[in-house]
């Protein structure tokens, strides 16, 4: 089971401070009834990757007790278990103890994606239809002739028929749209093409004519399916990946009644003045004010700050905090629809960024394509008429005309580029949420990134280890043990025995720290006024430091820990690749001056702010943005939520709160900040294959637009030209995936000579 | 060209054929795990429960 270890190359690495196992209620709320007391429930698994991860998987789920079946999905990283009874199976912790973190995920596994399966359709039912009308076209261009062609021809027409009204209807019903509303897609001339060209041939073919168009109108229509079913797989996989990445927000949360019964309430039912209990590890559901309890909140995700809070009773707390080390009952203020997280999303939306005005590549071509070609069409028309007064032939040749210009390289030429750049990205662990995200991610001059849980981990890491008696520090890794304090796990990474007596009895204080008796003496680790509590009668200046952590031994400071907030992989390469890559790199942060102030300067950010509310990030983003600048945010708190709204183009790492993932343009899921440049990258090069495709169309458009105009277009002559400029615009896109050679063996030397960047870069 | 009559249709009927195929495929959940039925051919042959 090597190979499936968390860490094997496919992982996400995620934090296991920010995920804790989903309650056994909150697996049955998000679980869905199959009939008859069987339920099943959808879980995701993102780090199964191999034969032997879906043998474990499934094997050990199906000996647990009541549990029918579990099916591995490997393509969406998903499992999903059948199970009978009351309460659920201990599923989450079989798979804990087989080292695969499972996550929650929606129950909306039944809702199949119609859109997709609704174009896979299109594209076999065209694909049927082309094939077998190219055959019989084949014949007739071949010589058939007479009673013949006239036979093959109406075949052709009966063919074509399911072909236009089901595959075409895509395109039919997308036109209309975009005509009610008075704007121009690239459907309009698809579609005014596509059906002039199929009553045209038919008129043709009652009337024993030479030239049908059935071939080009259901051909295009099938290449046209191809490059729109492409660029939707791309779309649906990168919101399954995101989807299935651990939930943040609290699902439910326990409710005392009056009368001492505990329920589990879904969020959405909570409301205001009803008492809460949050355990250790829970995110607080909703805005409230505790009544009960003492602990530490972790308060990365909403405000930014890196070092956790001490709260008491009477305190008031935020939707989205991490209760860190005591339970705590909380009295609801606000019910989840106005509580923090709402408030986010509604600054959010209001912070309406680049992506509202946006309008894609392709539809800006499109609203200057399809007027000129429509003109050029009846002005060719016009053209016949006057010249010879046929209007047969004249509508003949301006039939032709649009059947030529028919956008179908245009069509392909951005959807199959962005599609390899979304696999390429996919590869390297970033997901794209829609084609315009790389179109805009492209343009950008500016970077912005927040510090707490982007730049760095938000995770402490202590950086004193080896100036401590190991003794000591072997004796602080067995308390720390005891306790979620993302102090106590920084400690607690540094387990080992060294002579350490054994721990009798441990209590964690919140706000304080832990106290442990071993058979001669008690211990804390914990705050310095706390845990040193002789400490005025010796020892501090003896042990050195000023760290606020420390650990005593009846009361006699031994050893004092320092920390600072773990930098994310490659944090510095990143933002150095950004700069070489012209793009000018800012700090946003909701922490102290002092805390950014050390980030910037060890990364080499020139320009920071700190201590920003979450509306004056986005408003800073607006200020860049009226500047002329196009901003690329990076961020992934709920408080970098509404910025990631107001910026160009956003990227957020995995790790990010839920909304903050959902509005981001990219999500990364490798630890490694370098996703960032490289998304850079391919975007850069995307635009540029981008530009060269529509080039392409275009330049075939000025030579085959003068054959048709002259009246020397034929069938033939247009199905070859339709073909070879798609497969051209194909070839050039995926050119693309060719420059990862090159880059490849560029990146590993780059490892090679990166081995040490932590010292490099401290 | 009589031959045309039978002809014509038994290409077609198979072309239909290929296409019912494939529709089948797709609803009945052939293409939902394709890297899961890639990985799941190398595991030992054990009879499913």
């Amino acid at each position: 089971m090597s190979c499936c270890a968390p860490s094997a190359e496919l992982a996400l690495d995620l934090t296991s401070t920010t995920s804790v196992l989903p309650f056994s209620q909150e697996i049955r709320l998000a679980s869905r009834s199959l009939g008859d007391n069987l339920w099943q429930t959808d879980l995701s698994v993102p780090t199964v990757h191999c034969a032997a991860c879906i043998q474990a998987i499934e094997t050990a789920l199906g000996r647990l007790d009541r549990v029918e079946g579990a099916r591995v999905n490997l393509s969406t990283k998903r499992v999903a278990i059948r199970w009978r009874g009351d309460s659920v199976p201990p599923f989450v912790a079989a798979l804990g103890r087989l080292g695969f973190q499972a996550h929650l995920f929606e129950a909306d596994a039944d809702k199949k994606d119609k859109t997709l399966a609704e174009l896979i359709r299109a594209v076999a039912v065209a694909g049927f239809a082309a094939g077998n009308i190219m055959l019989l076209s084949v014949s007739v261009w071949s010589g058939a002739e007479g009673a013949t062609r006239d036979l093959f021809h109406w075949v052709s027409a009966l063919i074509a028929i399911p072909a236009l009204t089901f595959a075409g209807g895509i395109f039919f019903r997308s036109a209309w749209n975009a005509l009610r509303h008075g704007r121009m897609n690239m459907d309009v001339p698809i579609a005014v093409g596509v059906s002039l060209a199929y009553a045209m041939s038919l008129y043709e073919t009652i009337n024993h004519g030479d030239h049908a168009y059935f071939d080009a109108s259901v051909s295009l229509l099938f290449f046209l399916l191809i490059g729109r079913t492409l660029d939707h797989v791309m779309r649906e996989r990168a919101r399954t990946a995101v989807k299935g990445l651990s939930q943040l927000a609290a699902r439910g949360a326990i409710v005392l009644r009056g009368d001492g019964a505990r329920d589990y309430l879904p969020v959405g039912e909570i409301e205001p003045g009803m008492h809460l209990l949050v355990a250790a590890g829970e995110r607080v559901p909703v805005d409230g004010r505790i009544i009960r309890g003492a602990s530490d909140l972790d308060c990365s995700l909403v405000s930014g700050e890196s070092t956790p809070k001490t709260v008491t009773s009477g305190q008031q707390v935020q939707a989205g905090t991490l209760n860190l080390t005591g339970p705590l009952t909380i009295e609801a203020t606000a019910a989840a629809k106005d509580s923090f997280l709402a408030e986010m999303v509604r600054l959010m939306e209001a912070a309406e960024g680049g992506r509202a005005h946006y309008r894609r590549i392709a539809d800006r071509v499109s609203a200057l394509y399809a007027p000129v070609v429509h003109l050029t069409a009846f002005v060719t028309f016009l053209g016949w008429m006057a010249v010879t007064g046929d209007w047969h032939r004249a509508v003949t040749i301006a039939i032709a005309v649009l059947i030529i210009t028919c956008p179908c390289a245009l069509g392909l030429a951005v959807p199959i580029v962005q599609v390899v750049a979304a696999r390429r990205l996919f590869e390297a662990g970033v997901m794209v949420k829609d084609g315009s995200a790389i179109e805009r991610l492209a343009a950008i001059d500016i970077a912005v990134f927040d510090k707490t849980g982007t730049l760095t981990l938000g995770q402490p890491r202590l950086v004193n280890a080896s100036s401590i008696d190991p003794a000591m520090l072997a004796m602080a890794a067995d308390m720390a043990a005891h306790s979620r304090h993302p102090f106590s796990k920084a400690i607690a990474a540094f387990a080992g025995f060294a002579g350490q007596p054994k721990l009798e009895a441990v209590s964690e204080h919140p706000g304080l720290g832990i106290e442990a008796t071993t058979a001669d003496s008690t211990w804390r680790l914990g705050r310095r006024g706390w845990a040193g509590w002789k400490a005025r009668t010796g020892g501090e200046g003896k042990y050195g430091g000023y760290g606020g952590t420390v650990l005593s031994k009846n009361g006699r400071i031994v050893a004092s820990f320092k920390f600072e907030d773990a930098r994310r992989a490659d944090a510095k390469a990143a933002v150095g690749q950004l700069k070489d890559a012209g793009v000018s790199v800012e700090m946003l942060s909701g922490d102290t001056p002092d805390a950014c102030g050390d980030v910037a300067r060890i990364l080499g950010i020139d320009r920071f702010v700190s201590a920003l509310l979450p509306s004056e990030k986005a408003e800073r983003i607006e200020v860049l943005t009226k500047a002329g600048h196009k901003v690329l945010m990076v961020g992934d708190g709920l408080n970098d939520t509404p910025a990631l709204g107001a910026a160009h183009v956003s990227i957020a790492p995995a790790t990010a709160a839920d909304i903050g993932r959902n509005a981001a343009d990219f999500v990364f899921l490798r630890e490694s900040l370098s996703a960032v440049p490289l998304a850079l990258d391919v975007s850069r090069k995307a635009g540029r294959l981008i530009r060269q495709n529509i080039a392409i169309a275009i330049i075939y458009n000025a030579v085959a637009v003068p054959i048709a105009i002259f009246g020397n277009v034929t069938p033939l002559i247009a199905a070859v030209a339709m073909s070879a400029s798609s497969l051209l615009v194909i070839g050039n896109g995926l050119r693309l995936q060719g420059f990862r050679l090159a880059e490849l063996t560029r990146a590993s030397s780059a490892t090679h000579s990166g081995i040490h960047p932590s010292a490099r870069s401290s | 060209m009589t031959i045309l009559v039978y002809l014509m249709p038994v290409a077609l009927f198979l072309g239909a054929l290929g296409l019912t195929g494939f529709l089948w495929a797709l609803k009945s959940g052939q293409y939902e795990d394709l890297d899961g039925a890639a990985e799941r051919i190398l595991r030992d042959d054990k009879p499913e429960r």
